[in-house]
């Protein structure tokens, strides 16, 4: 197997004295679909912040590929190709949903680029192929502000895959979304993962199964347990912190 | 669509204007004297207008110091217009204007240096501006300072100015500012052709601003701005320097304010420092909230209805004019936020 894309090694972060990761090490390999659950302040939200570069680890490794993410600020590391998806999905609503993808197209961006800037057919391909991915195609002329909530996160995720990014983190995806949106989301990440790494951070148990992915469970910062969805669930130390109660 | 053609027929109107001046007196047609310098007037107000909307309508960069760049285009051009006055003026000194002689200048400061020249002058309404837009939207964007606070600085700014402007050792005449021009471009002022001749180039200049606006409206980098003005932070995250954008659109827009106040100084006759009063930039943001901002012809649009309301409701009744424009803005913005414009585009659907 090749190195992996993620590596994460003895990662403690510190606030005032409360251990938010404990520890913690992690690896994702390159094209992996990943789920991360976990009770409420378990070191989620965290985890995140420490590889995107918001927040400065107290200890540990932090590498994406051969990258000390430790050493960049949050700038660099999206260059290098780490997208995140936050759990309040933010856009452009006075721009359509073409408009939103087309800002975040690869692209020089500075202004005077901007001004001089002409849609080519490649950059409408590829604007037009993410719309299709994330099954907005048909809104494609539709103003962000008259999107549902599950479409707005489709958006949102679609923005992220404009970057290209080689490793998408997302975070809590399907939080109010109907079963329906939920499905077609699971579905979303599964086909793009494989061709990039994908990290997702859930509580919802059903969309984790039907991700079908290796999951692993934190709790007090540190890993629990790891493996598939049916190997944590019967995991009794996983039943007595997290799925009994 | 509708909208483009009642635009058409609008400039299309003004451009008649003068033409209609020139018939006799008694022709039904015919056009006052007043009614053409009244419009050149708002033509240049509607520049400005422009510029204000530029960067707040898509920006959201909400400046209440525009007026002072419109007033330092004004300068410029007048630093030209005292030059041209040479020998003729009160003192009849060949090169020093008048208040200089007054004021015991012995020769020119430097920094009137090259103002006997046109293109130079002309250059400066745009540079100085420019510049001073630059060098204050730098620091304030770097600092990514936004929002009331950005528009408590731009105020400060024209303030400033003002006060700087009434101080007689400034050599900028001073509370009396400049006056009594004599020609421009080798044309005596107060004449019909003189009027016809700066009407055409205000509205020459309201159509190249217009047509300049709309490029950078519709291009990507118009996107960008509305995309800052609704989630800047976002836009940082995307991977653009919303500094740069920012100050883009900033500076352009302080430049086409400068041309403005050069157009509206020469029609109007006098520049002075009540041209930085807070007031007139305040009253700027007003049309183009009254007009729709974000818009562009919203901006024309509300202009030249708020400064007609202006000049009609201060010859009927002059005590009733700053509350009738504090209401209408609060009018507009409880019932029409989308402005005057707004009307139109429902009416369309």
């Amino acid at each position: 197997m090749t190195e992996p894309v993620l590596y994460l090694d003895g990662v403690s972060v510190v606030f005032d004295g409360f251990r938010a990761l404990n520890n913690l090490s992690l690896i994702v390999d390159a094209g992996e679909l990943r789920a991360i659950i976990g009770p409420n302040g378990a070191g989620k939200t965290t985890m995140m912040d420490v590889i995107t570069g918001k927040t400065r680890p107290t200890a540990g490794v932090v590498r994406f590929r051969e990258h000390d993410l430790t050493k960049l600020d949050e700038a660099s590391i999206a260059t290098l190709g780490i997208g995140r998806k936050f759990q309040k999905p933010t856009m452009f609503d006075a721009l359509t949903v073409f408009e939103n993808l087309e800002l975040a197209l690869k692209a020089p961006r500075g202004p005077f680029s901007c001004l001089r800037w002409v849609l080519s057919g490649e950059a409408r391909r590829r604007i037009e192929q993410v719309m299709e991915e994330v099954g907005l195609a048909a809104r494609a002329h539709d103003r962000a502000a008259i999107l549902s909530h599950g479409q707005r996160q489709w958006l949102e995720i679609g923005m992220l895959l404009m970057q290209d990014p080689e490793l998408l983190l997302v975070d809590e995806p399907v939080a109010g979304m109907t079963d329906q949106e939920t499905e077609h989301t699971a579905a979303l990440l599964v086909r793009i993962a494989g061709r990039r790494s994908v990290v997702v951070v859930e509580h919802d148990l059903e969309f984790v199964r039907a991700l079908g992915s290796k999951v692993t469970v934190l709790c007090e910062g540190s890993m629990l347990s790891e493996g598939s969805i049916d190997h944590v669930q019967n995991d009794p130390r996983v039943i007595e912190v997290y799925l009994g109660r | 669509m509708t909208l483009r053609l009642v635009l058409v027929g609008a400039v299309l109107v003004l451009a008649m204007l003068p033409a209609l001046n020139r018939l006799p007196a008694d022709s039904a047609l015919h056009v006052s004297d007043f009614i053409v310098s009244v419009t050149g007037k708002w033509i240049t107000y509607a520049i400005l207008a422009l510029a204000i909307d530029l960067a707040w309508g898509y920006a959201g960069i909400l400046s209440l110091g525009h007026g002072a760049f419109f007033a330092l285009g004004g300068y410029a051009i007048g630093m030209h217009l005292m030059r041209l006055i040479g020998p003729r003026g009160v003192y009849g000194h060949p090169v020093l204007p008048d208040f200089m002689v007054f004021l015991g200048y012995q020769e020119l400061p430097w920094y009137w240096l090259g103002f006997d020249h046109f293109p130079f002058a002309i250059l400066m309404a745009v540079v100085v501006p420019g510049l001073l837009a630059g060098v204050v939207g730098y620091l304030a964007f770097r600092s990514r300072i936004t929002g009331v606070y950005l528009s408590i600085i731009t105020q400060a700014l024209t303030y400033a100015l003002m006060l700087a402007f009434f101080r007689n050792d400034m050599g900028f005449g001073g509370n009396n500012g400049f006056t009594d021009f004599k020609e421009l471009l080798g044309m005596p002022l107060n004449t019909p052709t003189a009027r016809s001749a700066l009407f055409y180039a205000s509205l020459l200049l309201l159509l190249g601003a217009l047509w300049l606006c709309s490029w950078v409206a519709r291009s990507k980098l118009g996107r960008v701005l509305v995309a800052i003005r609704d989630a800047e932070s976002r836009v940082r995250f995307l991977g653009y320097d919303v500094t740069q954008h920012k100050l883009f659109v900033f500076v352009l827009s302080a430049m086409i304010a400068g041309l403005a106040g050069a157009l509206y100084v020469p029609q109007v006759g006098i520049i002075n420092p009540g041209e930085f009063s807070p007031g007139n930039s305040i009253e700027a943001v007003i049309w183009v909230a009254v007009g729709g901002r974000g818009t562009l012809v919203g901006a024309l649009l509300g202009a030249f209805s708020v400064n007609a309301l202006k000049t009609w409701l201060t010859t009927v009744a002059p005590d009733l004019w700053l509350f009738a424009l504090g209401g209408l803005f609060v009018a507009v913005t409880l019932f029409l936020p989308r402005g005057l414009i707004g009307l139109f585009s429902k009416a369309q659907k």
